[in-house]
């Protein structure tokens, strides 16, 4: 659906050379919600501007459909435009328009009839609930509110995709949730493909199905959800991933769990569908080791669970192997953070 | 003064009709040079809608020129250019010409500020849906800079009347002409006060009302 190949961005700060994005390849499938995620100044926004080319790349190409977007005359380009809508953190309303016209404004732009209009704008508006609130201006709405109208105006062309440009970014966490819903709700009633980009990882759990991490105008990480969220690779990732354990683990704790046996810190992720119990305490039985958890935590990523867990697993070397790859055929990811050897035998003289 | 009323009431009464003719005259043609010229000193420059370095510097500098000359210098120092223009470059359509020439530039300056208040998110919003830079500028820019536009020419009206006071010198007649040759020449003071008191209401009238339906505007937007 929407193809981005090796695609560069380069400008100039006085004399010095910007390399805002380096070698970006994204796929995104057509119906799904695409995240990307970064820090503040990792290249996001200027990545989802690319998408419609109101930021031309330096090199690299963008299409759309099989369609090569750098190739479109200005015309052309506005048709393909017309099909792409786009939705900011600052809203960006027309302060001098009320809701109706807001939305309206493009249509009256690409000459629709007045009573498609009306209904046109009326059905968008009771789609975003905002039904009551037509002769209202964008001053007197509160910023949900605000993103609403925004919505409801990228949704007046009838588009195929939705740009989300840190669309939550200015929204308290309950207004945050209720357009995320929105937006997953429009996702799945008119099929619309969304890329959103947003430096929270909440955004990325509650409604994407992929995800790309960016950092320095790198995608340093890109795949499904689950996989990032179950499997997270690079530092960055694991930082929004809430997957800092470095911390968790202390010297003390590593002390405390020096056994005589050598032990391992293993790091299990599972469908949150799949109980973990049973095979925790089959490992146990079957291979006499003992399981202690140290930590655990679920999320859910789009409405699923994904169960982390930390588990601390000593017993027989050879046995702790078998116990080791037994689980990797039984859990979703099993990753050894830590090997911690049995304590040094007293030598009697 | 009230004694020599019925003297002098036709005298303001002239004087401020040649004032005000003078005044839309020059103010009707100096807007419709004077907002485009604000429109292209906003989207020529860099990443803007239609970025042209060239064409911006050559208009900014222009501006910068006109806007650096007290009218009256102005006035006198453009006198070919009027005469070519209206064949004369006495009364009032010897006045009007460099009335525009001095009022059309600070307009577009004025509008210019107005037109960099616009978000440009918004701009950015309305291309990113695929409407034209022209349509742009004719439904976006204008339209959310009205109050501020409206202001601006609030400002440059009174600027205007300023300026026709001075035109009085080259003849042009007006609430100028009159405070020169009754006030001044020959030391007329009910004269010179009458135009005073009259200008300070003209002038407090168009604040005001430009106040208001700058007000006006923003409200219903």
């Amino acid at each position: 659906m929407i193809e981005l190949k090796n695609i560069t961005k380069t400008f100039y700060d006085r004399k010095t050379k910007v390399e805002a994005l380096k070698n970006i390849n994204i796929e995104v499938k057509e119906g799904e919600i695409f995240g990307i995620i970064g820090f503040s100044g990792a290249g996001k926004s200027t990545l989802l501007r690319i998408i419609n080319l109101l930021e031309e790349p330096t090199s690299g190409e963008v299409s759309i459909n099989g369609k090569d977007l750098l190739t479109l005359k200005e015309r052309e380009l506005r048709n393909v435009r017309k099909k792409i809508g786009i939705i900011f953190q600052q809203f960006h309303l027309l302060s001098s328009y009320n809701v109706f016209d807001n939305v309206a404004e493009i249509l009256r732009m690409n000459g629709v009839p007045k009573q498609e209009i009306n209904k046109k704008v009326k059905d968008l508006l009771l789609l975003v609930g905002l039904e009551d609130k037509a002769d209202q201006y964008p001053a007197n709405l509160s910023g949900g509110q605000k993103q609403r109208v925004g919505i409801a105006r990228a949704l007046a062309m009838d588009p195929d995709i939705l740009l989300c440009d840190e669309a939550t970014s200015a929204l308290d966490p309950k207004t945050t949730d209720s357009i995320l819903k929105l937006l997953l709700d429009i996702n799945k009633k008119l099929g619309l493909t969304i890329v959103l980009i947003t430096h929270e990882m909440e955004v990325i759990k509650k409604v994407c199905d992929r995800v790309a991490v960016m950092e320095k105008g790198e995608i340093i990480e890109q795949g499904t959800v689950l996989d990032i969220f179950s499997n997270p690779v690079q530092e960055t990732t694991n930082h929004f991933v809430g997957n800092v354990y470095e911390n968790m683990i202390t010297e003390d704790m590593l002390t405390a769990l020096q056994g005589d046996e050598p032990s391992y810190i293993l790091r299990l992720a599972f469908r949150g569908d799949t109980a973990l119990d049973p095979v925790l305490s089959e490992v146990a039985s079957s291979y006499s080791v003992t399981s202690n958890i140290v930590h655990g935590s679920i999320t859910y990523l789009k409405g699923t669970p994904l169960g982390i867990l930390f588990v601390h697993l000593s017993g027989d070397a050879d046995k702790l192997k078998q116990a080791i790859s037994y689980l990797e055929e039984k859990v979703y990811r099993v990753e050894v953070i830590r090997e911690i050897s049995g304590k040094p035998k007293e030598v009697l003289v | 003064m009230l004694d020599r009323m019925d003297e002098l009431a036709p005298l303001f009464g002239i004087s401020l009709y040649e004032t005000l003719v003078m005044v839309i005259v020059s103010l009707v043609i100096a807007t419709v040079i004077g907002i485009p010229l604000g429109v292209l000193l906003v989207v020529t420059r860099p990443n803007h809608l239609y970025p042209n370095k060239w064409i911006f510097q050559l208009l900014n500098t222009i501006v910068n020129i006109i806007r650096s000359l007290p009218f009256i210098i102005l006035m006198l120092a453009i006198i070919p250019f009027t005469e070519l223009i209206v064949g004369t470059s006495i009364g009032i359509r010897g006045a009007i010409v460099p009335l525009i020439v001095y009022i059309a530039p600070y307009i577009a300056r004025l509008v210019e500020t107005a037109f960099l208040e616009v978000n440009y998110g918004i701009i950015e919003a309305y291309r990113g849906m695929g409407a034209s830079r022209f349509q742009i500028i004719l439904r976006i820019m204008i339209r959310e800079a009205r109050p501020g536009i409206l202001l601006c020419m609030t400002i440059a009206l009174i600027g205007l009347i300023g300026a026709t006071a001075m035109a009085g010198v080259i003849g042009a007649g007006g609430l100028g002409d009159l405070a020169l040759r009754y006030g001044y020449q020959q030391w007329d003071m009910p004269v010179m006060f009458g135009t005073v008191i009259i200008l300070i209401v003209l002038v407090q009238i168009i604040q005001s009302l430009g106040n208001y339906f700058a007000k006006k505007l923003k409200m219903s937007g």
